[in-house]
């Protein structure tokens, strides 16, 4: 057994004491989350090229490996490698403990690695593309339902090592009282975590004895229902993973606190009890199950999750205009904001994040997401668009603008083109809100998802959709140009920095508040006294307004369908 | 911060400011309200998807549909049925790769009993240019009762990934005036 | 305010709130977090399917 001087460093910046084994995890785990990323990005790309008719540049059977392909490795392995580091960093790094059976770490990496590969090479053989939902009867090689369960298991063994490391971390009692806000999230995400993937093992296991000719049947209701609770509730536990990174990028650049511990875990409890009921919107306008169940389940017992989302809404722009404001940028109702630090790439790519995710991303899902008004919206680009705003404008712009302060803190390297940095946020976010914006423009006109031609050339019977349907699809290539270089800005500047960059001595800029808070405000701001958040109001009012109007006129849609029961 | 654990040991006890309250309250009363529309529009509404729904072997469903339109073709568009059952009567609308079987011809303002089911996978019913769009699965009979409200031609395009031949899965519905 | 240098929990001090102790408490929080799910969406879903009547033929 090694000494604790040898199996831990002290961070400069921090002072956190990071546990060398926790520190590798982290950088193994982030790095594999990059390479897919490259990978499953550059498919998005060729898909949404095919998608605009007039480049078309993917024959059809290509096309549909390509999105199979794209769904598996960017929705499965790039978030899900980046949140086992996640994981890691808010156990290990913010508990100032060491990691829970690192040994047992690596088989999870390694479990992982293998399943993604073996489902990867499955998919590329051509003869596997399912989409990554492989509906059934739609079959799958065996080697696609293998190389996800491996993937699962792995992915279990690490959520395992994260609770190893709290219960090793309460023991020890490397941290005092509760466990920071952060690491409260990440407790969130895991927990969810578990659900999923359990529900995972009880479908694709018996799937996979289909593939192999063990089972005869699987019926394809029950795969969908429960498929959706590992489908959709991993989406649950990138919400809960991206706002415990907002709270940890507010916190590292801004010094910024929750204005109320209480408010902000209780909205946390909220998507532990809530949230993986949302499940159900996949199965709104299924066959077979009562107008009860959907609209329990699909509304998460009564909105009670999106109200945890709402709360989250308000305290963390009201956490960063409280920080600003103990800065002294008091002017007016949006000093505050103005004078934020947005050349700092990772701000930056969190308040985008916020407020994309919040309304192009929140709005649109709890509208799509309402029982009858998805007979509008199910299986069209609509359903595309508004998850391109939820896990990529929400969830991997995240992921990314926190990367710009996990390189420096744990890889120890300078970022090596800051300008770059600077630029990446922006770039990647306008294009991912086109790509959202246009596709969910497009399935308001009927344009289906999963789909290589709606000028239908080689159909028997035909339908012309409206110019206005090529335009968006047209909106959404060139959209998708951006978002496709704005990935790339980030992945070459990670990939550059880790393997040649700088190595940091001493403390780390990017990731200091500009204007140091003065000691004696840290002790106080974040009591009831020293709120001040008229900013935030003004925000969350305007979100709400667009949200009413929104989902009202929806429903004015709805009234113009054939009356139906 | 965030990022460390809470200053105060007894965290649940420290008051809540009263922006956050009347937000929490709000957002609250607001989730009610979108709960609340739902059930309403089940109770008023006329836009519900049907709930019923059968199990069936995809042989029957197949017998029954050809039943129909052996009995109410009254052409033929490109080697596929038109039917044309009367009002109020059951219609078999039937999905495999890759093609919707037969074609459908309603009369304007009736309502007809749409059964939807699949003999092969998965497919998506999706009516254009309304965008209505229903999931359509093998071994599952859906039954809807719809009222066909405009004279035109509809399109019924596949939206649910059914092989490589999905995008060119296309049928046709006709709502004729009387 | 309590004095962060004295351990917690000892019995001179204010008893933790209820709420408190729940959150801070994640195993609890793991079981019901399955829990809920399981039975609201995957147990009462598996019911309702099981139970669609055959076709009428
Ligand atoms: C350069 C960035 C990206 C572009 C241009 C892009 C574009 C697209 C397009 C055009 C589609 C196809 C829609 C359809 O035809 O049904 C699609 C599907 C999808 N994308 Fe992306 N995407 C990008 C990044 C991402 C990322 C980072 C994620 C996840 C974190 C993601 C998740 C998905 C998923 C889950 C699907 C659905 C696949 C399916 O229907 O089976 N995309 N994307
Ligand atoms: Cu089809
Ligand atoms: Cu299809």
């Amino acid at each position: 057994m090694a000494t604790a001087a040898e199996t831990f460093r002290i961070c400069p910046t921090t002072g956190l004491k990071i546990h060398l084994s926790a520190q590798t995890l982290i950088k193994a785990n982030a790095v594999a989350a990059v390479v897919f990323l490259l990978f499953g990005g550059l498919l998005g790309l060729s898909v949404a090229l095919t998608r605009w008719p007039a480049v078309h540049i993917l024959p059809a059977n290509w096309f549909y490996l390509a999105l199979t392909a794209h769904g598996f490795n960017v929705l499965l392995c790039w978030i899900i490698f980046f949140e086992v580091a996640i994981l890691y960093f808010a156990s290990a790094v913010l508990l100032n403990s060491r990691l829970a059976a690192p040994r047992a770490a690596w088989v999870a990496f390694a479990l992982m690695v293998i399943g993604a590969v073996m489902t990867n090479v499955v998919v590329l053989q051509g003869d596997s593309s399912v989409m990554f939902t492989s509906y059934p009867p739609l079959r799958a090689q065996p080697g696609f339902y293998l190389g996800l369960i491996l993937f699962a298991v792995g992915a279990l063994t690490a959520v395992g090592c994260f609770f190893g490391t709290l219960v090793i971390a309460k023991e020890e009692k490397t941290y005092e009282g509760s466990v920071p806000l952060v690491t409260f999230g990440a407790i969130t995400a895991a927990i969810i975590a578990v659900f999923t993937l359990a529900s995972g093992a009880i479908i694709l296991i018996p799937t996979f004895l289909w593939s192999v000719g063990l089972v005869s049947n699987i019926d394809p209701l029950m795969y969908k229902l429960v498929w959706w609770a590992m489908g959709h509730s991993s989406q649950q536990i990138n919400v809960s993973a991206h706002v415990a990174v907002w709270y940890a990028i507010a916190a590292m650049t801004l010094g910024a606190k929750p204005i109320s511990e209480k408010v902000s875990r209780t909205a946390f409890l909220l998507y532990i009890l809530f949230l993986q009921l949302a499940s159900a919107h996949h199965l709104l306008v299924e066959p077979g199950l009562s107008s009860e169940w959907k609209v329990f389940n699909t509304s998460y017992a009564m909105y009670l999750a999106v109200l945890g989302s709402m709360i989250h809404g308000m305290t963390v722009p009201g956490a960063v205009e409280t920080a600003q404001r103990e800065r002294g940028y008091t002017k007016g109702l949006f000093e505050w904001l103005r004078k934020a630090p947005w050349g700092n790439p990772a701000f930056a790519g969190f308040f985008l994040s916020l407020v994309l995710f919040g309304f192009l991303g929140g709005i649109s899902g709890v509208v799509m997401g309402t029982e009858q008004i998805n007979l509008l919206m199910h299986n069209t680009l609509y359903a595309p668009g508004h998850f391109h705003a939820t896990v990529v404008a929400g969830t991997t712009l995240a992921f990314m603008a926190i990367t710009y302060l996990v390189v420096p803190l744990i890889f120890q390297k300078e970022i090596m083109f800051p300008r770059m940095a600077q630029w990446q946020p922006y770039i990647f976010a306008i294009g991912i809100a086109g790509i959202s914006v246009f596709m969910m423009g497009a399935g308001t006109l009927g344009v289906p998802r999963r789909h290589w031609d709606i000028t239908f050339s080689d159909a028997l019977l035909h339908y012309d959709y409206p110019p206005a349907a090529y335009l968006m699809l047209a909106l959404n290539g060139l959209s998708a140009i951006a978002a496709a270089l704005g990935g790339a800005m980030y992945i070459i500047n990670v990939v550059a920095s880790v393997s040649f960059g700088k190595s940091v001595k001493g403390a780390v800029r990017q990731a200091q508040p500009a204007t140091p808070l003065p000691a004696a405000v840290v002790g106080q701001y974040g009591s009831v006294a020293h709120v001040r958040i008229p900013g935030t109001v003004v925000l969350v009012t305007v979100f709400l307004v667009s949200f009413v109007l929104y989902y009202f006129v929806n429903w004015k849609y709805l009234s113009e369908v054939w009356p139906m029961r | 911060m965030a990022i460390s654990p809470p200053r105060e040991r007894l965290w649940w006890k420290q008051p809540i400011h009263r922006v956050e309250l009347i937000w929490i309250l709000v957002a609250f009363l607001w989730g009610i309200v979108m709960f609340g529309m739902m059930v309403y529009w089940h109770a008023f509404g006329k836009h519900n998807l049907s709930n019923e729904t059968y199990k069936v072997a995809p042989n029957e469903y197949y017998a029954k549909t050809e039943a129909m339109v052996s009995k109410y073709t009254v052409r033929e568009e490109k080697g596929i049925p038109v039917v044309h059952p009367p009002p109020g009567s059951d219609v078999y609308l039937m999905a495999r790769v890759w093609a919707w079987y037969p074609s459908l011809e309603f009369e304007q303002g009736q309502t007809y009993r749409l059964h939807l089911s699949s003999i092969d996978l998965q497919h998506g019913f999706s009516l254009q240019p309304m965008n209505i769009n229903i999931q359509v699965h093998p071994g599952y009979e859906h039954v809807l009762t719809v009222t066909a409200d405009q004279a035109r031609e509809y399109s019924i395009i596949c939206n649910e990934f059914c092989g490589f031949g999905h995008h060119t899965m296309v049928g046709k519905l006709y709502v004729v005036a009387k | 305010m309590a004095d962060s240098a004295e351990p917690t929990g000892t019995p001179t001090q204010e008893r933790v709130p209820f709420m408190q102790r729940l959150l801070d408490n994640p195993f609890l929080l793991l079981f019901i977090g399955v829990t809920i799910p399981t039975v609201l969406y995957l147990v009462w879903g598996i019911m309702e399917l099981v139970q669609i009547p055959v076709a009428p033929r």
